[in-house]
């Protein structure tokens, strides 16, 4: 399982990127989205991947039985989908306003502030 | 809290001054208990670490929150007279008080993941106060600001993902312990590297300055001041914290590559401040320019060298949010800032000029105001090793800093006024002038005495190097159960 997942992680990062490089700003918002998910992806699966083996304590014991999937990493991954989906919104938002300023989805466009 | 009252303008604009001002003195308070116990240790929840998220304040922590937290009273007061109405109605303060409380965190933090979570904290409040207005530049500004910081952010998240998926942990002192005691710890810098990048977007070091200056002059100036202040020093900090404490074993590989960012940091910064012509630009390129100061104190790695940094690190914090402070003064006195546009000041404003001559020559280097010294430690540091050639460099980006300060102040104060200098642009007043120049003389006179009684900070300073360079004091107050690990 962890190597497709790793292949995957790979292809979301690779396919992140290449949208960044666009010139379009909406292909811009797609690049950041699939780059922050790849980044999800990894930390979920650095918590390793088991199927059928909840965290949950033996009762009489102290530790769970191991090997045991590890929460930690899920509720990190789902901390920052939340934090992400937030940013994501306003950048939607930004996008929106920005288009109806500059009245282009060009980024050659967006070069009033550049140095 | 301040949400309730936000329909009320007087409450916001109360409440916003008055929290940040206790904020102050709460850090004040911090660092005199710090300096006392050396390290402050919480564990939330009472989860005993590493499992739970520790909250650590050293020396260094300590002195960068009540340094931030001065700057936010300043600029809170400083704000009453320049943000408008319609910027109030979106919540101005509340926000600011959310940028300010995300900065403390991320100073105060022990933990990988929680830092990041306070980073997003400071970013999201960032992000709006940066595009609040919705003008062509400021949302242009922002736009660039919002992607490259998400996607820095995701670095940081997948440097930490790799951390955690070797090592387990995530709290900082216990990554260190783990990575001392592992033999073979050359994954680690792939993740550094990881971390390296998305810190270095943050405090704009180069190659990653570029949005920096293509973002910084767009708002109001109090929101530029504060984030000039504050928000590229969260990223120095990061960098310090993790190259300090976690990578200290791998930290012979990456040297030199931090040695080079700093040296082209640096000039690449001040080259751009020597070309510009829009006071808010030159002063957002001395940014970066002064962040490549504080980097090589860290690829210096001496005592010495990080006391350095730290010094100059508060001093450039300070003068750095009085440069834009002073700058949005201009812009409400002549409605522009481009130097071609505006001048005479020195005879319309002279006290205006004088105010701006202290925090220029301050970033200048010259003594006896508090830049020199910070410079002075810095070059010491670097020939007591012998690193001929990144002193030499950092001599001759200082005089080239003096050569566009002196640019500023030639044109924007000595020069005779622009016969088409039309007051057309003058921006309403919403407030009275001395709420502006208040906080703007406040700092000007503590630049002034960190120059002529520095030695206090100065050793305080020393004293947090010596906490930074002996990371296993920093680990054994975390973590009381920790094992002795040999060097």
């Amino acid at each position: 399982m962890e190597p497709l997942i790793a292949v995957l992680i790979g292809v979301l990062f690779a396919t992140g990127i290449y949208s960044l490089l666009r010139r379009s700003i909406v292909k811009l918002v797609i690049g950041v989205v699939l780059i922050s998910q790849a980044a999800n992806l990894l930390v979920y699966t650095s918590g390793s991947l088991l199927a059928g083996r909840p965290a949950l304590v033996q009762s009489g014991a102290t530790v769970p039985d191991a090997p045991f999937g590890d929460p930690l990493p899920q509720a990190m991954v789902l901390t920052a989908i939340v934090i992400g989906f937030g940013l994501t919104a306003f950048l939607l938002a930004l996008v929106c306003r920005a288009h109806e300023a500059v009245g282009d989805d060009d980024i050659n466009a967006f070069d009033n502030t550049d140095t | 809290m301040l949400l309730a009252g936000a329909r009320s303008l007087a409450v916001q604009r109360i409440g916003g001054v008055f929290f940040s001002i206790a904020t102050f003195v709460a850090s004040l308070y911090l660092v005199f208990v710090v300096d006392q116990v050396d390290y402050l240790v919480t564990q939330l929840g009472q989860w005993a670490a590493p499992f739970g998220i520790t909250m650590v304040a050293d020396r260094f922590s300590a002195v960068m929150v009540a340094v931030s937290s001065f700057m936010g009273a300043a600029v809170a007061i400083y704000a009453l007279s320049e943000i408008d109405e319609a910027r109030l109605r979106k919540f101005f303060f509340p926000l600011y008080l959310v940028l300010l409380l995300g900065v403390n965190g991320a100073f105060l933090t022990g933990d990988l993941f929680n830092m990041f979570v306070w980073f997003e904290v400071m970013l999201i409040a960032s992000f709006v106060l940066m595009s609040m207005g919705g003008e062509k530049g400021e949302l242009e500004g922002g736009l660039k600001y919002v992607c490259l910081n998400l996607l820095s952010s995701a670095l940081f998240l997948a440097g930490a993902g790799i951390i955690y998926g070797k090592i387990g942990t995530l709290n900082m002192a216990d990554i260190a312990q783990q990575l001392a005691m592992t033999d073979n710890a050359d994954w680690a810098i792939s993740s550094s590297m990881l971390l390296l990048v998305s810190f270095g977007l943050k405090a704009g070091i180069f190659p990653f300055f570029f949005w920096l200056p293509a973002s910084y002059h767009t708002p109001p100036s109090a929101v530029s001041a504060v984030f000039a202040g504050l928000l590229t020093k969260v990223g120095v900090y990061a960098l310090f914290r993790t190259y300090t404490l976690m990578f200290v074993p791998i930290f012979s590989e990456v040297q030199t590559i931090i040695l080079w960012l700093a040296i082209l940091t640096m000039v690449t910064g001040v080259l751009g401040a020597a070309s510009h012509f829009d006071m808010r630009r030159i002063l957002s390129f001395h940014i970066v320019s002064q962040i490549g100061y504080m980097i090589l104190g860290l690829a210096f790695m001496t005592p010495l060298a990080l006391a350095a940094s730290i010094f100059y690190l508060v001093h450039h914090i300070i003068v750095k949010t009085n440069l834009f402070l002073v700058s949005g003064v201009v812009i409400r006195l002549k409605g522009s800032c481009d130097l071609a546009k505006v001048g005479g000041l020195c005879n319309s404003a002279p006290w205006l000029a004088f105010l701006f001559f202290i925090p220029a020559f301050s970033l200048g280097g010259i003594p006896p105001l508090s830049g020199f010294w910070a410079k002075f430690a810095l070059v010491k540091s670097g020939l007591e090793i012998g690193s001929w050639w990144p002193v030499a460099i950092a001599l001759l980006v200082g005089v080239l800093t003096l050569f566009s300060m002196t640019k500023i102040w030639a044109e924007a104060f000595w020069k005779k006024e622009p016969e088409s200098a039309a007051l057309v642009n003058v921006p309403k007043p919403v407030g009275p002038l001395f709420y502006m120049v208040m906080p703007i003389a406040v700092l000007a006179v503590c630049t002034v005495l960190i120059g002529i009684f520095g030695e206090p900070l100065f050793a305080f300073s020393e004293r947090a190097a010596d906490q930074l360079l002996n990371p296993q004091a920093y680990i054994s107050a975390v973590l009381p159960n920790s094992v002795e690990v040999s060097p």
